[in-house]
């Protein structure tokens, strides 16, 4: 086990590399001068000058490339050309609110997918299983920035039920110590500001859960079929076991394992979705944060950001891989 | 060698050239499994519904799609003058979701064509040749693959600059991997099939096997692959429509309607709905008649 996890951990270098070296081209593949790109028409030559020197554009490619390794592998990841503000500083309080939404997202999508999917299996072609997986089809088409409007339209401007943007409705306090905000109302004892963000939470996390809830309960449905198939089922199913037991101690926990690959990759893609669902929800998180920059074109902060939002995929792919390795003990790790 | 074992050769080269005769019947089979298949019929009911669309917009909008309307007729609520209402100009919201089929489909055919085109010759390479190449091409795609899709999309078109062009490149390029993939583990398999050794004991060049022998075999996965990533590729780049950085105004693309429309969400809900409807119901027909194609292609499936 251990051998396979350094190999694994040696394979990843490669790939690490070639993040960052695509990270680091993204200012430099810009057409024209990335200065000009940057502070636009307006900017005189001594200010573009001045930009030039401080992100040390004028130096060899090669130079710039291994300043930018050894800085972020240092934890400076730069400042923001725009605010001044150190990028790093603001991931600091932007991935808790990017994790705490996907966390959420991938929790209600497996509760319900997984749910959904073994019914649907149990009762195969029943209305339930119909209904079910018609619902999945349709949520792996979805526009979910469509379906996040559309939940912002009935719920928050008909009904009036929930909170269409945002994480803490203003006026409500929370002494922030995780940057969770969940988890610190706990800590805190808040139980106004615990309401309040669970509130603010639900929309976003079931739009951004949709498709990930829709692709668990297809993966969980066929897995279980071909798991209620075998022959042990059946024996436990003739000893006169309780059908509850046969499902979820015998099936499940066997069907469940390539459930959990996807469960690992989905959540990997939640970083990617979250960009759409925090421009809708006005979520300060890293999607929001990073769509920003791109659109001021503000390069260090796009370089920096995805740098980091790549590498945490990288490591929750392995971490998917290992775990699923260490739970399926039928697969050698050679 | 002789003439006539060079004839020999050149007949047991086109013998092995021809398509099997299996090969038909499996179309064929997949062809009556589809049309038997209620939802895959439905996939397949929509797509053509939605080329008919394109094909025929001018005939079948009533307005155009930019230039007919004024500031007057805005955030008009649908009626039998503008079926689903208009927009924040007074464009009838109908026509331009007609006209938007068209760009809907080009997304289609031009980044799934990037995705398949590159796709499969890196896959089909990597498999066949082997080696350091492979590795070389897979740690590529590798590469490609440790960044969420959408992300690196929206990074290239911070870089590429924005418009539905570079949008359409972007998420062709982002589709890269799962054909690069889907084709090297498929030629993996196949070029280890006795018609591959019987084509190179005839002394048929590599680049004739690959093309002739090992990836037209690869075409089962490979439809499937384009069916479902033409639904990957609509809804992506609808997305970076929406963010502002696809199709830019005054295209009737969807994403970029819904994006115009947020403004008006309180006061015109249809300025968003029935362009995200026009994307759900498209996406949902590729992705119905790609599942569709999956269980008719699959020969594990079959008995």
């Amino acid at each position: 086990m251990l051998n396979y996890i350094i190999r694994r951990l040696v394979m990843i270098i490669p790939v690490l590399l070639g993040v960052s070296i695509i990270a680091f081209s993204l200012l430099h593949m810009i057409p024209g001068d990335p200065a000009r790109s940057m502070l636009g028409n307006k900017a005189n030559e001594a200010q573009l000058e001045q930009l030039r020197e401080e992100l040390r554009l004028n130096d060899p490619y090669l130079v710039q490339y291994g300043r930018f390794v050894t800085s972020t592998l240092q934890g400076d990841l730069g400042k923001s050309v725009k605010s001044n503000n150190p990028v790093g500083e603001e991931l600091k309080n932007r991935l808790p609110a990017t994790m705490e939404l996907s966390l959420f997202a991938i929790f209600i999508a497996t509760v319900v997918g997984v749910l959904a999917g073994v019914i649907a299996a149990v009762k195969q072609y029943s209305w339930f299983d119909n209904l079910s997986m018609t619902g999945a089809l349709f949520g792996v088409s979805i526009p979910i920035f469509w379906l996040g409007l559309m939940m912002i339209m009935l719920f928050s401007v008909t009904l009036q039920w929930l909170p269409p943007s945002g994480r803490l409705s203003t006026g409500v306090e929370l002494d922030t110590i995780t940057n969770f905000y969940i988890l610190d109302s706990i800590l805190t004892l808040n139980w106004t500001a615990f309401k309040d963000s669970v509130t603010h939470l639900l929309m976003p996390g079931i739009a951004l859960g949709t498709i990930p809830m829709a692709i668990i309960a297809r993966m969980t449905r066929s897995s279980m079929l071909e798991v209620l198939n075998q022959d042990y089922i059946r024996t436990a199913n003739a000893k006169g076991l309780a059908s509850y037991l046969v499902v979820f101690q015998h099936a499940l926990k066997n069907a469940f394992l390539p459930v959990l690959t996807v469960i690992g990759l989905q959540f990997g893609f939640l970083l990617g979705g979250a960009v759409l669902t925090e421009t809708i929800f006005s979520w300060p998180g890293v999607g929001r944060y990073v769509l920003q920059a791109i659109l001021g074109r503000d390069y260090p902060v796009v370089q920096s950001t995805i740098l980091v939002v790549a590498v945490m995929f990288v490591f929750i792919n392995l971490l998917t891989d290992i775990l699923y390795k260490y739970i399926d003990p039928r697969i050698r790790f050679d | 060698m002789s003439a006539e074992m060079q004839q020999a050769n050149q007949e047991m080269e086109a013998e092995i050239g021809k398509a099997p005769p299996k090969e038909t019947s499996l179309w064929k089979d997949a062809l009556s499994r589809i049309v038997k298949s209620k939802t895959s019929l439905i996939g397949l009911i929509i797509i053509t519904l939605l080329i008919i669309v394109a094909i025929f917009a001018p005939l079948i909008a009533p307005y155009h799609p930019v230039d007919d309307g004024s500031v007057i007729d805005r955030y008009q609520s649908p009626s039998a003058k503008h079926w689903l209402g208009t927009d924040a100009l007074g464009r009838d919201i109908f026509s331009r979701i007609v006209y938007g089929a068209r760009i809907s489909i080009q997304i289609g055919v031009i980044a799934v064509g990037i995705s398949g085109v590159v796709g499969v010759l890196l896959g089909g390479i990597a498999g066949y040749v082997g080696r350091w190449v492979d590795m070389v091409i897979m740690r590529f795609i590798d590469i490609l693959m440790a960044f969420p899709s959408i992300l690196l999309a929206i990074a290239m078109v911070a870089v590429m600059g924005r418009g539905l062009t570079n949008a359409m490149i972007a998420v062709g390029i982002v589709g890269v991997p799962h054909f690069a993939r889907i084709v090297r583990s498929t030629v993996l398999s196949v070029k280890e099939k006795e018609f591959v050794e019987a084509a190179h004991a005839t002394g048929v060049k590599n680049g004739r096997i690959l093309f002739r022998h090992v990836l037209p075999n690869t075409m089962a996965p490979l439809i499937v692959q384009t069916t479902l990533s033409i639904g990957t590729a609509i809804l992506d780049a609808a997305g970076l429509s929406f963010l502002g950085l696809g199709a830019q105004a005054p295209k009737p693309e969807w994403g970029a309607m819904l994006n115009a429309g947020r403004a008006a969400l309180q006061s015109a809900p249809w300025v968003i709905t029935f362009p995200g409807l026009a994307i759900l119901f498209v996406v949902l027909g590729f992705n119905l008649l790609g599942d569709g194609l999956r269980d008719a292609l699959d020969p594990r499936l079959k008995q």
